[in-house]
C-alpha cells in the first residue's frame, strides 16, 4: 500500500498534545476520526479516551473493544471512519516500541506525542508494515483548518 | 452455516475491501480459517506465529465476546454475524 500524507489541522494536532500533557505522566490515547482514500488522509475530529491500562498506565495504553465500536458507532454518525489512534511516550520518544509493533493493526495511523513534565516535545505519526516487521513513518501535513464535514 | 463475517476497517485492505463476506462455517474456528484461506494476507495480523488469535483481535458472535461463549469452537447457526472488532494496545516501553 501507498502511504500519503497525514493531514491535520494545527488545532487538533495542539489537542493530541494537550491530551498528553493532561495525563501526565501516565499515557493518554484517543481516536482520529477522518477521510481515507487512494491520495489522501485527512484528520476530522478526535475522540479522546480512556487508557484502559489501570495497572500500568505510565507505559501502556489499552482501548477496549468496546470503546473501538463507539469509536466507530461516532465515525458513522460524522459519515467517516476510524482512521487511527493516538498516544503518547511520557518521558520517552515519539517512536513506536516494540511493543506498539507487536500489538499493532496495519492499515490505521498511529500518532505519538512524546511528552515531559516541562511539555510536548515531538509529534509523529507511523503505519506498521503489511509484514509487521516494522513500523514506517508517515509523514504529517499540518493544514490550517480541517476540512468540513 | 450460512454467516457473514465483518471484517474490521484496517483489515478490509486485505480482503478485496469488503466490509463483510458470507460463507459456510459450523463454527469460528471454521469460519475465520475459511477467511484466512480465502485472503491469506490476513493470516499473519489475525494469528501470531504460533498458530494463535492475536490478543487484540476479538471475535464476537452476534455482539457476544466469543470469549464468554465457547471461544473459536462457539457453534454457529444459520444468519449468525461474526464480528472482528480490534482493542488497541501499546505503550512507550517493556
Ligand atoms: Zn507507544
Amino acid at each position: 500500500m501507498s502511504v500519503s500524507p497525514l493531514r491535520i489541522s494545527d488545532a487538533l494536532l495542539r489537542r493530541i498534545q494537550a491530551h498528553g500533557v493532561e495525563t501526565f505522566p501516565h499515557e493518554c490515547c484517543g481516536a482520529m476520526l477522518g477521510r481515507d482514500s487512494e491520495t489522501s488522509r485527512e484528520v476530522i475530529e478526535l475522540l479522546p479516551l480512556a487508557n484502559r491500562r489501570d495497572d500500568s498506565p505510565r507505559n501502556r495504553f489499552e482501548v477496549t473493544p468496546s470503546d473501538v465500536q463507539m469509536a466507530e458507532k461516532k465515525a458513522r454518525e460524522m459519515r467517516v471512519d476510524v482512521i487511527g489512534w493516538y498516544h503518547s511516550h511520557p518521558n520517552a520518544p515519539a517512536r513506536p516500541s516494540e511493543f506498539d509493533r507487536e500489538h499493532a493493526w496495519p492499515w490505521y495511523s498511529y500518532v505519538i506525542v512524546s511528552v515531559e513534565a516541562s511539555g510536548p516535545r515531538d509529534t509523529k505519526s507511523w503505519r506498521l508494515r503489511d509484514d509487521r516487521s516494522a513500523y514506517d513513518p508517515e509523514v504529517i501535513e499540518s493544514v490550517a483548518q480541517s476540512a468540513s464535514i | 452455516m450460512a454467516v457473514k463475517v465483518i471484517i474490521p476497517t484496517p483489515l478490509r485492505p486485505y480482503a478485496g475491501k469488503q466490509e463483510s463476506v458470507e460463507m459456510e462455517a459450523g463454527n469460528v474456528r471454521e469460519a475465520l480459517a475459511g477467511l484466512t484461506t480465502r485472503f491469506g494476507e490476513l493470516k499473519k495480523h489475525l494469528y501470531s506465529d504460533d498458530g494463535r488469535l492475536r490478543s487484540f483481535v476479538n471475535v464476537y458472535v452476534n455482539d457476544e465476546d466469543m470469549r464468554y461463549l465457547e471461544k473459536e469452537e462457539t457453534q454457529l447457526r444459520d444468519g449468525d454475524i461474526v464480528s472482528i472488532v480490534p482493542s488497541i494496545a501499546g505503550g512507550a516501553r517493556k
